[in-house]
């Protein structure tokens, strides 16, 4: 696990069924380009998280790839329509294979 | 005006009739709210010790509305993640005494409100003026038998924002009279002092030409009641001590190093500058 | 010496001219066009690109994509190293076709949004952000 990943994911506690949403999404990364060059004038390798993808109960809200050009960090806001009660899910892809997932749940009044 | 001057102008005019571009000479009008409920003051009368400014502004009114978008809540701000972090060391045991942060000082957002507005400040016992850096590795040392945090540390710095982060809206206020007095004025005597081969003192920029342009850049007042800061440049959270080493290396001299007694004194007189500016760390800066 | 207003904008307008970094072009971004877009026109409106005009700091721009309808949107940077940027394929549950990242940009260059349309058709919007060099940076 590439260490201090984090997550973190802000969604609206509840919603009217049928509403649409703004969910806001981070993960502490640094997005190694691969551009960089070491002390010794060696090229760092690329290591980025490359795909995120949000669902709702199952289904696709949005799925996106990620280049190095993303910054350090990586910030998505998009928006998803909440037609019932259910759970968020969240994943990210890192090139080192290494896969992050968060989950929330939400409430429809 | 000699000719780089008019080409520079001649440039400008061609610039401007392709594009609207916002005014650049002033520090911006906008106000900061954060999460819609810390309200920042950003503006407000110079203190009485100042000679050659009537106001003071915080750093963030000198930025692009975007910067200053990543402020307004805790969400966007990644400066913020440091202070979820700086929690979970807030709670871990460390070292010989088997305490934590916690064991003392239980809730950090209780107890450590109102530190921040006034550090560096004077220690009776240590008989010297602190940072928040020195003070936290005085406790993790003697009362927790642990080690110390690196000045620079992603620990402390960590740490520096969450302390920071329970005092903001409150207005800077540190002390520079009594036992601080001598600390002040050798830190107010480097601050007006030239370094480097291109000899420049703190004064020439930050307060004889803030709200100018240095090349691209929005000169500020070059005040740290925002620190630490996230800054674009390099993506990550800043202590106040490596701000100035940057800043003085950019004069080309050999700079001093964090938790040098220059910098602690330089450090308590660019506090008193904001005195009355509101605590903001962890802020965005470019 | 007292400056004007005036004066001290045009000097740091022309300043900022003068520290601009040259304006940047790749070819690999044409190249990244034709395979999303199979060599098809794309519409000039349909996809709109908020951008800053001059970005406080190359290393995190902050952008936004709206193509309503859209089944996916390309973003490149035709100026960096590699222009891709990133690419927002909306699912059923899409509450809007708009997305809203941080990105990094090498130099002066033109942002470009390219949205593929639920009918198969293209649109492109093009935002050329100015980056700049810094001054003291510290």
């Amino acid at each position: 696990m590439a260490s201090g990943v984090k997550p973190r994911v802000k969604v609206p506690k509840s919603a009217s069924a049928g509403e649409v949403i703004t969910l806001k999404t981070l993960i502490t990364h640094p997005m190694e380009s691969g551009q960089r060059k070491d002390g010794d004038g060696n090229r760092i390798p690329r290591s980025i998280i490359n795909r995120f993808t949000a669902e709702f109960n199952g289904e696709m809200v949005i799925d996106v790839t990620l280049e190095p050009a993303i910054s350090t960090n990586p910030y998505l806001e998009f928006e998803a329509t909440v037609p019932a009660a259910g759970e968020f899910k969240f994943t990210w892809y890192d090139d080192d294979g290494d896969v992050y997932e968060d989950t929330k749940a939400i409430k429809v009044s | 005006m000699n000719k780089t001057k008019w080409v520079a102008m001649a440039s400008v005019a061609a610039l401007a009739t392709a594009l609207s571009v916002p005014a650049f000479a002033d520090p911006d009008e906008d106000t900061l709210i954060i999460n819609g409920e810390i309200e920042i003051v950003t503006e407000t009368a110079a203190p009485a010790h100042m000679e050659n400014i009537d106001t003071i502004y915080s750093g963030w009114r000198f930025r692009a509305d975007e910067t200053q978008a990543l402020e307004m809540d805790d969400f966007e701000n990644p400066g913020m993640i440091a202070v979820e972090n700086a929690l979970e060391d807030w709670a871990m045991v460390d070292g010989t005494e088997g305490k934590s942060c916690a064991s003392c000082h239980e809730d950090a957002e209780t107890s450590m409100k109102g530190v921040r507005a006034v550090y560096p400040k004077w220690n009776e016992t240590a008989g010297e003026v602190r940072t928040i850096e020195m003070q936290v590795n005085d406790c993790r040392t003697t009362r927790m038998g642990a080690e110390k945090w690196k000045w620079n540390s992603n620990d402390m710095v960590d740490m520096t924002a969450l302390i920071s982060s329970v005092s903001r809206g409150m207005p800077m206020n540190v002390a520079i009279d009594g036992p601080a007095a001598d600390t002040w004025a050798k830190g107010k005597e480097i601050y007006y002092t030239r370094f480097g081969q291109l000899e420049l003192s703190c004064a020439n920029c930050h307060e004889n030409n803030y709200g100018m342009m240095i090349r691209a850049d929005h000169l500020s007042q070059g005040q740290i009641n925002g620190f630490p800061a996230y800054r674009l440049k390099n993506a990550k959270l800043n202590s106040i001590h490596n701000r100035f080493k940057g800043c003085i290396r950019d004069t080309r001299a050999e700079t001093f190093s964090e938790g040098s007694p220059e910098f602690i004194a330089l450090e308590l007189y660019v506090a008193s500058r904001g005195n009355g500016l509101s605590v903001e760390g962890p802020s965005i800066r470019n | 010496m007292q400056l004007t207003r005036r004066e001290t904008l045009a000097f740091g307008l022309g300043a900022a001219t003068v520290a601009l970094l040259p304006f940047q072009v790749n070819a690999a971004a044409d190249d990244a066009i034709a395979a999303f877009t199979g060599g098809a026109d794309m519409a000039d409106t349909g996809v709109t690109l908020t951008a800053p005009e001059i970005a406080e700091n190359g290393n995190t721009v902050p952008i936004s994509v709206d193509a309503p309808g859209a089944v996916s949107i390309m973003v490149l940077a035709t100026g960096n190293p590699t222009p891709g940027v990133a690419t927002f394929n909306f699912g059923p549950l899409a509450g809007a076709h708009t997305a809203s990242t941080r990105i990094r940009l090498a130099g002066t260059q033109d942002v470009i949004a390219i949205a593929k349309l639920a009918d198969g058709s293209f649109a492109k919007a093009s935002s050329t952000v100015k980056v700049t060099i810094g001054g003291c940076g510290g």
